[in-house]
């Protein structure tokens, strides 16, 4: 860990970013995400957290700043370049194919890869037995917490360096939400580098390495998940303490 | 980008479509009346003045007419992004509304059809009379037709998708045309009606009521115009685009949107039910074989992309203008180009109104008529929208 | 590390699954019922009309699955399916026989030098058929040639208006002038008049329980099944299906996927392109050649889709049946003339919209 961190896995700098023709919402973010680590970012509501990921993601275009993934520049490159450089992405919704079986949702999860599918396969599978159980069944008959387990399992398909949650937990019931985090721990535990986006500060923190408190499109504090969480001011503001 | 700098200071800014357009423009002005001349040269063989002037005079009751069709469609897909492939079946109903009000009883016997009360409101016999009021009457009940028509086609379908009212206005012209055409006891079928009186017929001398005929239609295009300016800068017009304007809006207050909608698609249809009563008095036949995809709905969508989507002055410039290319073309059949092209000339027009339509919408969106930026808020956004997006960069 | 532990879905959430597909069963049932009991009336009563209704069901149903893959990968309203459907018949007359229109309407002349009648044996009729083994070969060669065809105008046409990111109300008006190109292209090769691929009588074949069909009809039956056979396969087993199916379902998960979406467009087309030329070429065998058939067709293809759910290709295939029986047996009625046809297609995609907008099979409002 400490020799990856000499050179960090995915690099935000001081990123301006928004929707077209509306006024930015990001307004220079910065933040890092260092090899094997797990990273949250957290912050009140419209705080630009979900903006920042799909900026990342190529989805929207950053107007400045800079992007790079293991120290190569990928400003406003395309998803599908980015999905092939070892970044993948959770949308917080309509993150499942609803017509698809889960087998294919995971086999469209590895479009552009055709080798060591089937080790890929077992090893997202064995992740999530759930899943294995009723790989023929169509996605869109699945309960909320399994769909995000499958939404889970298709960005893992290409074996990411980087993987990018938003709000992994929204609207999931407090005993799913144990077990997605759970798993978000054993693949973070593989060495993948996770970055992610969380109303849920407290839970998010206690998972996570570092964090990032966002307010206003700009970064507002950083550091140590612990440190952050005995944070007054951040208790006060985001954890309702 | 080099000529820029040379260009007089009245000419800045303009595109070199700007200077087609122009050109377009002025070569039909000029072209129509050299051919209105040639035209009378059939009958007289130093041409004639009445030959002309009857040529010339059909010719600006046609755009008259088809500039009122393409104003209604104007007010649908112009400002509302409303979709209407089906123009046909508000203009045939107002138009065989309007006849089938004001003509006489049947007369003959192959002849049948309902209503015919012009005897009772005192048209018919004398087919020259200076009554008004039961024609303004006849037009009134054409748009209400026609109003009340759409009512029922948005009804199903606009809540949902555009596309689905799209598919359903073509519906509702299928089954206009096939009402029309088997259900003989109606309107005639397919023998079409004719003898619909003429407007203020007693005024003139027959010989001169084509004068009359471009007068009437010229007021009537008129008071739509400035009827429709007015309402798009009214309140009514200003939520047309404070809605389409902003789209969180829109969302937020879905039951606003589909009663706009409604109405937008309602008054454009009430207003092709009033150029269909115009066509019928001013041609004074109607035939279901008239009323084709083509003729009926096709060309009216050519005149409004090509005029300006979202600008009444445009939509009335692109009825001049593709009438205008549509007689010039006419006219060139009468020139040495080959029995192969010839025999071809109705086809090859159809292709080029498609090609104009697909053209416009990738080269020029705006159309012919850009100026009136204003009021065309939603195409304006539309392609504002498209302009300023970036594309997405590394797209292979 | 906890070892991973098989969760049950709590019971709100079974809860709200049952009670949503109770809610379909019921509101699809009496559509269901409708149907079903209509098409067995029709088996004792109008057995003719019910035949035909089968054949023509087949044939929308090629049409209408094009059409549903269009919408769904797309997401746009093709209103240049009937027209193209109808110029690849026309593109398969002409590699039958090379004829156009000549110099003056109604004459005709020669455009190619060779055609498939030229091959040996290609035009004398096999079984009870009508036509020859050229008619087959015309038919493949035509579903290729309208591929490319396809692909080309979303290439010069589509392709730059998505670019752009145009509204789909955009796309629809642009399908919309290039249907009348289509149509104006067809008029003048081939003049107004409606063509036959062989003149002369069809030949009728006795079935069991008093069915009497034309051998054509059994030919296009027989080539509506093998390539939706294909097709399925296609959309069920290979990569490139499944990624189309995905991309119907959700663009943006699947851009996200790294998915190359411009490529499955491409496929998208090209797919669709082989549907329209059979389709096209079974409907010309069915009925004739006609450039005024392909615009009113637009209605029982949209009909179809809709009636299977816009974007669902098995739902495709069977509101092409729904509405083919319907259309064909509906004019059998005293009150209905055999012109309504295709009004009745309208009757059905209105009832559907306000009844059921997303159709038999759709499952999501």
């Amino acid at each position: 860990m400490t020799k990856t961190q000499a050179a960090p896995l995915l690099e935000v700098k001081d990123v301006v970013a928004g929707y077209a023709s509306e006024v930015d919402i990001l307004h220079g973010v910065s933040i890092t995400v260092h090899g094997g680590e797990m990273v949250a970012i957290i912050g009140p509501n419209g705080a630009g957290k979900s903006t920042l990921l799909r900026a990342i993601f190529g989805l929207l275009a950053a107007r400045r700043g800079q992007i790079k993934l293991k120290g190569q520049d990928v400003t406003n490159h395309a998803p599908n370049e980015l999905v092939l450089r070892g970044l993948s992405y959770v949308p917080q919704v309509d993150n499942v194919f609803p017509s698809l079986s889960i087998l294919e949702n995971l086999e469209m999860g590895a479009f552009i890869r055709e080798e060591g599918l089937a080790e890929r396969l077992e090893y997202v599978l064995s992740l999530f037995p759930d899943l294995a159980g009723r790989r023929g069944e169509k996605a869109g008959k699945l309960s909320g917490g399994q769909r995000q387990m499958l939404a889970l399992g298709r960005a893992l398909m290409l074996d990411p360096n980087v993987l990018l949650l938003d709000e992994p937990s929204a609207s999931l019931s407090p005993k799913m939400v144990d077990m997605i985090f759970d798993r978000i721990k054993m693949i973070n535990a593989e060495g993948t580098g996770i970055l992610l986006v969380e109303q849920n500060a407290r839970e998010a923190l206690s998972v996570c390495h570092r964090g990032y408190v966002l307010a206003m499109g700009e970064n507002r504090l950083e550091g140590e998940a612990k440190s952050l969480l005995d944070n007054e001011e951040v208790g006060k503001l985001y954890m309702g303490t | 980008m080099i000529l820029a700098g040379k260009r007089p200071a009245w000419a800045r800014g303009l595109k070199p479509s700007d200077f087609i357009a122009t050109a377009v423009l002025l070569t039909i002005t000029l072209a129509i009346p050299f051919i209105a001349y040639e035209q009378s040269r059939g009958a007289f063989p130093d041409g004639n003045i009445a030959g002309t002037m009857s040529f010339y005079t059909a010719f600006l009751v046609t755009v008259g007419v088809f500039a009122l069709l393409t104003m209604g469609l104007n007010i649908q897909w112009g400002y509302t992004g409303v979709i209407n492939f089906g123009v046909l079946a508000f203009f045939m109903l107002g138009a065989y509304t309007t006849a089938i009000i004001t003509k006489g009883d049947p007369q003959g016997d192959f002849t049948t059809y309902i209503g015919g009360w012009g005897n009772d409101l005192n048209l018919i016999p004398a087919l020259a009379t200076d009554q008004w009021l039961p024609f303004v009457i006849a037009t009134a009940a054409a748009a209400l037709a026609a109003g009340l028509l759409a009512l029922l086609v948005a009804f199903p379908t606009l809540h949902l998708r555009e596309d689905y009212l799209a598919i359903a206005t073509i519906g509702i012209a299928e089954v206009m045309r096939r009402v029309v055409i088997e259900e003989r006891w109606m309107v005639n079928g397919s023998r079409g009606l004719t003898g619909v009186p003429q407007p203020l017929g007693g005024l003139v001398d027959q010989s001169d009521y084509k004068y009359l005929n471009v007068v009437i239609v010229g007021i009537v295009v008129i008071i739509v115009f400035f009827a429709l300016e007015r309402a798009v800068r009214s309140p009514w017009g200003r939520v047309l685009r404070g809605l389409s304007d902003d789209e969180e809006a829109t969302a937020a207050s879905g039951k606003n949107v589909f009663a706009f909608k409604t109405q937008s698609f309602v008054v454009g249809a009430a207003i092709m039910g009033i150029g269909g009563s115009m066509y019928a008095y001013a041609f004074s036949a109607l035939s279901p074989d008239a009323f084709t995809h083509l003729f009926a709905t096709f060309i009216f969508w050519a005149m409004l992309m090509v005029g300006g989507s979202g600008n009444n002055k445009g939509a009335i410039a692109g009825a001049y203008v593709i009438w205008g290319l549509w007689t010039i073309s006419l006219q060139m059949q009468g020139y040495e180009l080959g029995d192969v092209i010839e025999s071809r000339m109705p086809f090859i027009r159809g292709l080029l109104l498609g090609v104009a339509i697909v053209g416009v919408l990738l080269i020029r969106p705006l159309g012919l008529l850009p100026q009136e930026r204003r009021v065309s808020a939603w195409v304006e956004r539309r392609v504002k929208k498209e302009r300023s997006t970036p594309a997405p960069p590394a797209e292979t | 590390m906890a070892t991973p532990q098989t969760i049950s879905p709590n019971l709100g959430d079974r809860l709200r699954g049952f009670q949503r597909s109770a809610g379909n069963i019921a509101a699809g049932g009496g559509l269901w019922a409708a149907i079903i009991g209509f098409t067995v009336w029709a088996a004792f009563a109008e057995r003719d009309a019910l035949t035909v209704g089968i054949v023509l069901g087949a044939i929308l149903a090629l049409g209408a699955v094009g059409l549903t893959l269009i919408f769904g990968v797309l997401k746009f309203a093709h209103f240049a399916h009937g027209d193209s459907m109808m110029l690849s018949a026309f593109i398969a007359w002409l590699l039958l026989n090379g004829i156009i229109v000549g110099e003056r309407a109604g004459s005709e002349t020669t455009l190619l030098p060779v055609t498939i009648n030229d091959l040996p044996g290609a035009d004398s009729a096999i079984w009870e058929f009508s036509f020859g083994y050229g008619l087959i070969v015309a038919m493949l060669l035509t579903a290729v040639l309208t591929a490319g065809m396809m692909v080309g105008i979303d290439r010069v046409v589509y392709r730059r208006l998505r670019r752009r990111k145009s509204g789909i109300v955009i796309f629809a008006i642009a399908s919309l002038g290039l249907a009348f190109v289509m149509r104006s292209v067809i008029l003048i090769f081939w003049g107004p008049t409606p063509r036959l691929y062989t003149p002369g009588i069809r030949n009728r074949i006795d079935l069991p329980f008093d069915v009497s069909v034309l051998a054509d009809q059994l030919f296009i039956l027989a080539a509506a099944f093998v390539v939706t056979g294909i097709v399925y396969v296609m959309l069920f087993r290979t990569k490139l299906g499944k990624a189309m199916r995905a991309m119907a379902d959700n663009p943006d998960l699947a851009l996200i996927s790294g998915i190359d979406t411009d490529r499955i467009i491409t496929w998208t087309w090209a797919v669709a392109g082989c549907l329209i030329a059979v389709a096209g070429v079974l409907l010309a065998l069915q009925a004739h050649l006609d450039s005024e058939l392909g615009f009113a067709l637009l209605l029982p293809l949209f009909a179809a889709a809709i009636v299977g759910g816009l974007g669902n290709p098995q739902g495709a295939l069977v509101g092409g049946f729904v509405v083919g029986i319907t259309q064909e047996v509906a004019v059998t009625f005293d009150f209905l003339s055999p012109g309504y046809k295709f009004s009745v297609a309208f009757a059905i995609l209105i009832l559907i919209l306000l009844v059921r907008p997303r159709g038999l099979f759709g499952e999501r409002s």
